[in-house]
């Protein structure tokens, strides 16, 4: 039996990581979605290992109610994101000021 | 050390590697490609801790649905290959020092505190059969279907959302307009010639 601080460590390693990659990449708001993927991924591997390490099924639930949620998610941020790229041509977050103050 | 163990290492460290990856590369396309490895790892990672449903469908659904939307929305915005600018290299110690600041943080509380728990002490799965799946499918449909329901009402609006945003009227198209057919009259469409013999 693998330690529950492992799971819990590799997923703390892979949440840190997706907030490092949103301080980098302020340019871009496609890999800014692409670290909340990777941010809902680690969040899910903390529900799976406690509901296994519990003896408890619902967390296993839990992740399938956040995947749905993920998918309706990513597919609305993707959609602004074309209409962003429509309108301004450009993805660039430094872009979207508009107002000169 | 036996095999799960290892296959945990294994499997890990490369997860990690990949998750780097993701966020380093300068270009969107390798960026994807490497979150789809990064959630095939992290499947066979909820393959060692039992849920077989869930890694199934984070393969189906994530590596084949929504990656793949995300690479159409790549290869449709037709962005730049971006330079490391001068922006990334002034964010980089900022990300590095968050990084560091939140592991040292959380994985200090997880070893002093995860360390003496009786695991076994709250079993109360409420066992079907052996197989992970059925488990899961039972408690979906009779203690959490309420739940499942608005799971499926949220897709629905996520459908009709990302239908609404990205929907563009062709000119060319030829469309009804159900408004402008009911309002019409018979005096629009019939005119009456009363000297036809002149």
């Amino acid at each position: 039996m693998i330690p529950i601080s492992y799971y819990l460590i590799l997923s703390t390693i892979i949440f840190t990581i997706s907030i490092a990659g949103i301080f980098l990449n302020r340019k871009n708001i496609l890999v800014l979605l692409m670290s909340l993927e990777l941010m809902f991924l680690s969040v899910n591997f903390n529900l799976i290992t406690l509901g296994n390490y519990l003896g408890d099924l619902t967390g296993q639930v839990f992740v399938f109610f956040v995947l749905t949620v993920v998918a309706a998610e990513s597919a609305i941020g993707l959609a602004l994101l074309i209409v962003l790229f429509r309108s301004k041509k450009s993805i660039d977050v430094d872009d979207l000021s508009e107002l000169k103050g | 050390m036996n095999i799960e163990l290892i296959t945990f290492f294994i499997f890990s460290t490369l997860l990690i590697f990949t998750c780097i990856k993701v966020i380093t590369s300068s270009n969107p396309v390798l960026s994807a490609i490497n979150l789809v490895f990064s959630f095939f790892l992290s499947a066979v990672l909820w393959l060692l801790l039992g849920a077989e449903f869930l890694s199934i469908i984070l393969i189906l659904v994530y590596v084949g649905a929504v990656m793949v939307l995300f690479l159409f929305v790549v290869m449709m915005l037709d962005i730049n290959i971006a330079k490391k600018t001068a922006a990334y290299i002034k964010y980089l110690p900022l990300g590095i020092a968050v990084f560091i600041a939140f592991n040292i943080l959380i994985i200090y509380f997880f070893i002093n505190t995860f360390e003496n728990i009786d695991y076994n002490a709250v079993k109360n799965i409420e066992i079907i059969s052996d197989s992970n799946t059925q488990n899961l499918g039972y408690l979906l449909f009779t203690k959490y279907i309420i739940e499942f329901e608005i799971a499926g009402l949220i897709l629905l609006l996520g459908i009709i959302s990302a239908i609404v945003l990205t929907y563009r009227k062709n000119p060319k198209n030829k469309y009804q307009n159900p408004t402008k057919q009911i309002s019409a009259s018979k005096k629009d469409r019939l005119k009456i010639i009363t000297d036809l013999k002149e």
